[in-house]
């Protein structure tokens, strides 16, 4: 038997398309998810490059994130390997930024005087990217549903203009809106014409089952370790060419503007997700942790620097020459 | 004269920094009108000046503020009179002071200094108005308020705040202050309750309004009410239960308060199949990852309720959604953690413990399996010779102590490290003396925390303790000043409570020797451990400075004895002859340390020739054995009885011999009683200690 609430509630994609298009509203610019393995929204380049530097931008994009220790093979239904965030980065964070954010649960259906919503300390913190910032979680009706970060640091650097970011988890979301235990049950979308439904669990489940097992019982490591070295190693090559083509003195444009430190950035991304494949692995003792932690900080960090050094040449280019930006 | 109100505006504050920020805004705001001589005679911080917090603002209120500064009249000394004027004509001197100081000649008058006539001038300076200092001197009161941590927000300045601030209001009577703070500039427009209020802004009257006005926004901005009406929402909410308690939680509460502006208590169920889990585990999840409390039956046992402190009025409509709301994210946490529990069963303890070889103590101190594997040594050798322990279960205890730092439920509820071992060792089937101990081992978590249950369980936490502290002295990571990253002291303060409060009769010269690995880093434990006596004696116990000084000069590796002793002496030290005593055995220290007099180890006292030397000898002989007798006994209040009764040799002593007679052999034999005396009750306390008033 549905509940009235859980009847009219919104589908997964339904929430999706609101969020998207309250935002859109809202000045944004939307984009899709980016293309490669991350454990975040935050880690996607339209965020953790955009935030760097003074370009202020608005944009907001799902992003599908793995997290391959929290892989349950599908069998508990509150965690999953890979789960679907709604990332929102405003650069600067407007007026009132919170009413905002509140009237985009309004979107979705949730009717503020029916619940009760806390904003609660949490503040942030990804070290291997050098980036932290302060915030909340967003508690409504005591579950977890946004975190709100204000972006003090990225790559080791102090940001001006700071960003906001707003993370909706939106499983848990659609948990909350549609009344569910399991993330499973989740309707993803309802056909217009027969009503008829499919569930998350319809729809995912066999990743979660695959890629749990995958994380766990069949990455090979001896490969995983091989990878991580090549794509470290290619990293660090980009790095070190970075210093001969990012000058001020005597730098060619059109070479300054096309350095591919956003392919860089996607090795470090690699490296990451690799780390997080061996992680699940059991293959990191606790004292190998910390040093393998440190090298791919010693990329994303770099990433992050050399990103800001080419901005601020492409900066200098674009005013002093003709050449596009 | 005219009432002062200002109230800044923020996205919510972090709970745990509210109450220190209100209070310095508070102290800031008096003090800086007091400082600018902008509060009455008489004014009466306690009745005239308040303060108000919610999560998303800090208010304060003064009854009276006066309209301006008074003026005051300088009088200006300028040149000597001489050089201003000669012969009856200013000089140009006297031009330029007149001139600096805006007078004609003509007003300049003469006075008389103690360096001759001067000329002189009174000037009048006017008080600034009440609204200028506020202006001009708020602003850097309020961007000095401390926050644990800050944050910046305005594009291109380095101002930061706790938050960003969302608006500010200041009045002076019905006139606003256009304060500037943060980019923004106050006015007298404030906002209610997010959600029940209508979300516009309204207009603060008057300063005197200021509170009952919100209130009608719905925001109870005075902490101690929001307090109360939380207090007391429990108590009813929890009376629908028959027989329940809430379990009291003052931290809880405490932090509720600065979490709501407008609170309402709900009730919310569990399935009472959870109840099979351990309490420690629900306990847990409901109080520190959803901020509920939980209730108890009569019997004192968990019931399958839990309250919610909401901040927003449940109406019929809102209250069933709210509370399936919470009840569903409950019951996933507790789907979790029983998940965790019973997936972590299925490996137990005994096998755990070889995964500990992969799991880093510290780097160059190696695995938690080589940290268990030490601490079981100490704990055995520690327990060497002591009575009533049973070195097995110790050693078993100590062998798994450490396991359940490989266990889900562990990752998942760190706080409930050892305790969790515990229980699992217990449903596996160790003895209960093992799992006591292993749930016992981070016992006690701070200085109000209870100590072990067992003699094994205390012997456990210490030697635990103690190979962390004298391995990381022995990488040279010892704590300074404010810095102990490894929470060292914490760890020594829970060894000097656990040996004063457990009964062990072990000594802390023990546990140092036991654990160091060699003298050099065992000495620097030494004087690190003394400052944790120290400050449990001050601190925990609350005995004097003084007597803590005397205590401790007469040993303390043995803690429980020093405790002891410092009972009997804070109770003693009233006393007039022990006061007498205190002062003599000054003089005597003080007679020893400026003839640099050693007592020898074989020194005896070869008999005197006065009558009064000879009694104060005797009278000593006396004493001695009573101290010695009452001392073996601990029985220091005896002890210091009997030290009070020299009184009347030591003063007769005094007054009738010369100690640093001409005469050598005198003098030395004189000195050597004196030593031996100082000697003699050295055991206890070091009386020279003693502050004696002169009252």
């Amino acid at each position: 038997m549905k509940s009235e609430s859980q009847k009219k509630a919104l589908t997964f994609q339904e929430i999706l398309f609101a969020l998207q298009k309250f935002w859109a509203e809202h000045g944004c610019v939307l984009q899709q998810p980016y293309d490669l393995e991350v454990g975040a929204g935050t880690m996607s380049p339209d965020t953790f490059l955009r935030v760097l530097g003074p370009k202020p931008i608005n944009i907001a994009y799902a992003q599908p994130s793995r997290r391959p220790a929290d892989g349950r093979y599908g069998e508990n239904p509150n965690r999953l390997f890979r789960h679907t965030q709604l990332q929102v980065i405003l650069k600067p964070p407007p007026e009132r930024v919170q009413e905002l954010y509140l009237e985009s649960l309004e979107a979705i259906g949730i009717n503020l005087a029916e619940h009760d919503i806390k904003f609660e300390e949490d503040n942030w913190e990804w070290p291997v990217g050098g980036a932290w910032g302060v915030g909340w979680q967003v508690m409504l009706d005591g579950q977890e549903i946004t975190q709100f970060t204000y972006f003090q640091q990225c790559g080791g650097m102090d940001l001006d203009p700071i960003s906001g970011e707003i993370t909706y988890g939106l499983e848990r979301l659609a948990q909350f809106v549609q009344d569910l235990d399991s993330v499973y049950d989740i309707v993803w979308s309802r056909d217009a014409v027969t009503g008829k439904e499919l569930t998350y669990g319809q729809v995912r489940l066999h990743e979660e089952q695959q890629f749990s097992s995958y994380s766990f019982d069949y990455a090979d490591v001896p490969s995983l370790w091989k990878h991580l070295e090549l794509y470290e190693a290619e990293c660090l090559a980009l790095l070190a060419r970075s210093k001969e083509v990012l000058v001020e003195e005597g730098g060619d444009p059109l070479t300054i503007l096309r350095f591919p430190t956003m392919g860089a950035y996607e090795l470090a991304l690699k490296c990451s997700h690799t780390f997080n494949l061996l992680d699940a692995r059991g293959a990191i003792s606790v004292t190998e942790r910390v040093g393998v932690m440190a090298r791919i900080r010693n990329l994303i960090v770099g990433v992050a620097k050399v990103y800001a050094e080419q901005e601020r040449l492409k900066a200098l280019v674009s005013e002093t020459t003709l050449v596009g930006a | 004269m005219a009432e002062f109100l200002f109230e800044i505006g923020l996205e919510e504050v972090p709970a745990r920094m509210i109450p220190g920020a209100e209070a310095e805004l508070l102290r800031r705001v008096v003090a800086l009108l007091g400082r600018e001589r902008l509060l009455p005679e008489g004014f009466e911080e306690l009745s005239g000046a308040r303060s108000f917090s919610t999560p998303r603002r800090l208010a304060v209120y003064v009854s009276d503020v006066l309209a301006a500064q008074t003026d005051v009249t300088e009088e200006v000394t300028g040149p000597a009179a001489k050089i201003a004027f000669k012969d009856g004509v200013p000089t140009p001197a006297a031009e330029a002071f007149a001139k600096k100081n805006g007078v004609s000649i003509g007003d300049l008058k003469r006075i008389d200094t103690p360096k001759g006539e001067y000329i002189a001038v009174s000037t009048v300076k006017k008080g600034r108005t009440a609204a200028e200092v506020i202006l001009e001197e708020l602003p850097k009161e309020i961007g000095s308020i401390y926050w644990a941590k800050n944050m910046r927000w305005i594009p291109g300045a380095t101002q930061t705040f706790v938050r960003p601030v969302q608006w500010m209001v200041c009045l002076l009577g019905e006139s606003v202050l256009p304060v500037e703070f943060a980019g923004k500039t106050a006015g007298r427009v404030s906002f209610g309750h997010r959600v029940l209020s209508s979300g516009e802004a309204f207009e603060v009257q008057v300063p005197a309004s200021y509170a009952a006005q919100l209130e009608g926004e719905y925001v109870l901005a005075e902490v101690e009410a929001r307090r109360h009406k939380i207090r007391k929402a429990l108590d009813r909410v929890c009376r629908t239960v028959a027989g329940a308690r809430w379990r009291e939680d003052e931290a809880l509460v405490d932090k509720m308060t600065h979490l709501v502006e407008w609170p309402d208590v709900l009730l919310g169920t569990f399935e009472p199949e959870y109840l099979e889990l351990p309490e420690e585990v629900l306990v847990t999840v409901m109080r520190d990852h959803q901020n509920y409390f939980a209730l108890e039956g009569a019997d004192g046992k968990l019931a399958p309720y839990f309250l919610a402190v909401l901040n927003i009025s449940l109406t019929e409509t809102n209250q069933p959604i709210i509370k399936q709301g919470n009840e569903r994210v409950l019951r996933a946490r507790f789907n979790d953690a029983r998940f965790f529990w019973e997936f972590d069963q299925r490996t137990p303890l005994t096998e755990r413990v070889k995964r500990l070889e992969n799991v880093t103590f510290q780097k160059d101190l190696g695995s938690y399996a080589a940290k268990s594997e030490r601490v079981r040594v100490l704990a055995r050798s520690l327990a060497d010779g002591l009575e009533g322990v049973d070195v097995a279960a110790l050693e078993e205890a100590a062998v798994l102590a450490k396991a359940d730092l490989t266990a889900e439920l562990v990752k998942e509820f760190t706080e409930l490290q050892g305790v969790i071992g515990g229980l699992y060792a217990k449903a596996q089937g160790a003895s209960k003396l093992v799992y006591e101990s292993i749930y016992d081992q981070y016992k006690p978590a701070g200085m109000d925390d209870s100590v072990p249950r067992s003699y094994e369980g205390a012997l456990l936490g210490i030697a635990d303790r103690a190979d962390t502290i004298a391995g990381m002295f022995g990488l040279g990571m010892e704590p300074t000043g404010s810095k102990d990253p490894f929470a060292l002291r914490r760890a020594a303060n829970a060894i000097v409570k656990i040996l004063a409060e457990t009964g062990l009769p072990l000594t802390l010269e023990q546990v140092i020797t036991g654990a160091a690995k060699d003298a050099a880093t065992a000495e620097r434990i030494r004087g690190f451990f003394r400052e944790r006596v120290e400050f449990y004696l001050r601190e925990a116990k609350g005995f004097s400075y003084d007597v803590v000084a005397a205590v401790m000069a007469a040993g303390w590796s043995d803690v429980r004895d020093a405790v002891a002793r410092a009972e009997a002496v804070s109770v003693a030290r009233g006393g007039e002859d022990f006061t007498a005593v205190s002062a003599a055995f000054k003089r005597m220290k003080n007679i020893l340390a400026q003839a640099q007099f050693e007592l020898a180890a074989d020194a005896v006292y070869a008999g005197g020739d006065l009558a009064v030397e000879e009694r104060l000898f005797g009278k000593y002989t006396a004493v001695s054995a009573q101290v010695k007798t009452a001392a073996a006994e601990r029985q220091y209040a005896d002890a210091l009885a009997a030290i009070a009764t020299l009184r009347s040799e030591v003063d007769a002593f005094f007054e009738g011999v010369m100690v640093n007679d001409p005469d050598a052999a005198v003098r030395e034999r004189r000195l050597t009683l004196l030593a031996l005396i100082v000697a003699g009750v050295s055991g206890i306390a070091d009386f020279s200690e003693i502050v004696v008033s002169n009252s």
